[in-house]
């Protein structure tokens, strides 16, 4: 039952890896838009330091969306959706499938960049491991609700621009648990787990409404 | 009248053009009576003055701009579970609607904040999260512009509404750890409203006049989309006719 499920995976994730630049494209643009802050703030330590969490988290965010319009665009245009949607696998089975191997392939990537360029930011080494655990469990959810955005606008030509401000007002909620569970671990008397757990419970809802909608957005355009 | 009986076009069509007339007088006539009573009876506030009149604009446009996303919400249940033929055209209607009543009381809600708060804008709780309303309002707009068939436009459209209404608790509740500026709920709470009568009558009358306003707008719209789909249809079958191939067959009108 699981074999269809992990070759998949496995399917996504050679795709990401071999098709020129899809992974690794993300942490770039990541790396760049951390690059940028320092530019338009000024290079003033103490105030990286404090809003470093936040500025990883945005360009975490950004990233995601860049990378997101790849998860059904690209087996739209060589046929491989129709030939998915017909397949009589559980369609949201499959969204969860393309979506975990999304995640690895781009969500991973960030979570691993993050403590190196948190170095740049100036953040302490709490700091770091905070933002990174909470990178770790957020950006799924990202890529999760994403998947609704990438479905819908699937029939699209240029769904890109878009599915961005599709997305963005659902991700809202975990940016905002993201960036206050890192902050709660820096400023000493605001618990840490409180926030922290809020995010993982908006990751395990995304994961159950994310394949649900894209599954019911892909169905609709399709037929 | 049953709801279903309203699943016909044509239905729908006459009886908004019997209701019509009536709600639109009466939409006016509440609004005179209320515009009235906010201007003239209802008194000022001991330290706002005569800005607190802004309130009977600002508070049923807040509750317009929520109510309206609600009955998106709930149209969306009618395309997708119902297939009710009319709960798109009727989603779709109320989208403009809701994002100009968003627009409107973010408006004067920075208007009012100017001489209250002294600033026009704060990153607040219930400000951002009527923000992030508008933008979802907008988004949805986007949406049904970019499909061609209006049929799979609602229901893409009608997927993500619902996915957002899941959001708006989240976005509301997930402020409450910031610390807001905006005054917490005085009309809709369980021990009673908190707000002096004087100025509470008003206020209701507004939100009726508003509501009344909704409908109006919303009727219409709806009439205004239903033909437009029609004169799609007829279009889309003139075009199919026209080549005079034997195989051309006219494509099935949307709305009917």
């Amino acid at each position: 039952m699981t074999g269809w499920f992990s070759s998949l995976v496995l399917r996504e994730l050679r795709l990401a890896v071999r098709v020129g630049g899809g992974a690794l494209i993300g942490v770039l643009f990541f790396l760049a838009v951390v690059t940028v802050v320092p530019f338009g703030i000024g290079p003033d330590l103490n105030l990286l330091s404090r809003i470093g969490p936040a500025i990883l988290w945005i360009g975490a965010l950004l990233s995601t969306l860049l990378g997101l319009d790849r998860l059904f665009q690209a087996d739209r245009d060589d046929g491989a959706l129709d030939l998915i949607l017909m397949a009589g696998r559980p369609l949201e089975l499959v969204v969860l499938a393309k979506c975990l191997a999304h995640w690895l392939a781009t969500g991973l990537p960030l979570v691993l960049a993050a403590p190196v360029l948190a170095v740049f930011l100036n953040l302490d080494p709490v700091a770091i491991g905070a933002v990174t655990l909470t990178l770790l469990v957020g950006t799924p959810a990202l890529t999760l609700i994403g998947a609704i955005g990438a479905a819908l606008t699937v029939p699209l030509r240029r769904g890109g621009l878009l599915l961005a401000v599709l997305v963005v007002p659902l991700a809202i909620p975990v940016l905002i648990f993201g960036v206050s569970a890192a902050d709660a671990a820096i400023s000493e008397p605001m618990p840490f787990l409180t926030p922290f757990l809020i995010l993982c419970a908006l990751t395990l809802i995304s994961a159950v409404v994310g394949p649900a909608a894209s599954a019911a957005a892909l169905r609709f355009a399709a037929d | 009248m049953a709801l279903i009986d309203l699943a016909n076009p044509t239905r729908f069509l006459s009886l908004a053009h019997r209701l019509l007339p009536w709600l639109t007088a009466l939409c006016a006539a509440t609004f005179a009576v209320g515009l009235y009573m906010s201007f003239f009876v209802a008194p000022e506030d001991y330290q706002q003055g005569d800005t607190v009149r802004i309130m009977y604009i600002h508070v049923p446009s807040a509750w317009l701009a929520m109510m309206c996303y609600s009955i998106m919400a709930i149209a969306s249940l009618g395309t997708l579970v119902w297939r009710h033929p009319l709960a798109d055209v009727a989603a779709k209607a109320a989208a403009p609607l809701g994002a100009a009543f968003t627009f409107m009381s973010l408006i004067t809600g920075s208007l009012w904040g100017k001489p209250m708060w002294g600033t026009y804008w704060v990153w607040d709780a219930r400000l951002t999260s009527v923000l992030v309303l508008f933008i979802m309002y907008l988004g949805l707009m986007a949406l049904w512009r970019t499909m061609e068939d209006p049929i799979k436009a609602g229901k893409a459209a009608a997927v993500l509404t619902l996915v957002g209404a899941l959001n708006l608790p989240i976005i509301k509740f997930s402020v409450d750890w910031w610390n807001t500026l905006h005054q917490p709920a005085s009309v809709m709470r369980l021990d009673g409203p908190t707000i002096h009568p004087d100025i509470l009558w008003p206020l209701l009358v507004m939100a009726l006049a508003f509501t009344l306003l909704f409908l109006v707008l919303h009727l219409m719209a709806m009439r205004n989309e239903i033909l437009r789909r029609r004169v799609r249809a007829l279009r889309q079958r003139a075009a199919a006719i026209r080549p005079a191939t034997a195989t051309a067959a006219p494509q099935s009108a949307a709305a009917e």
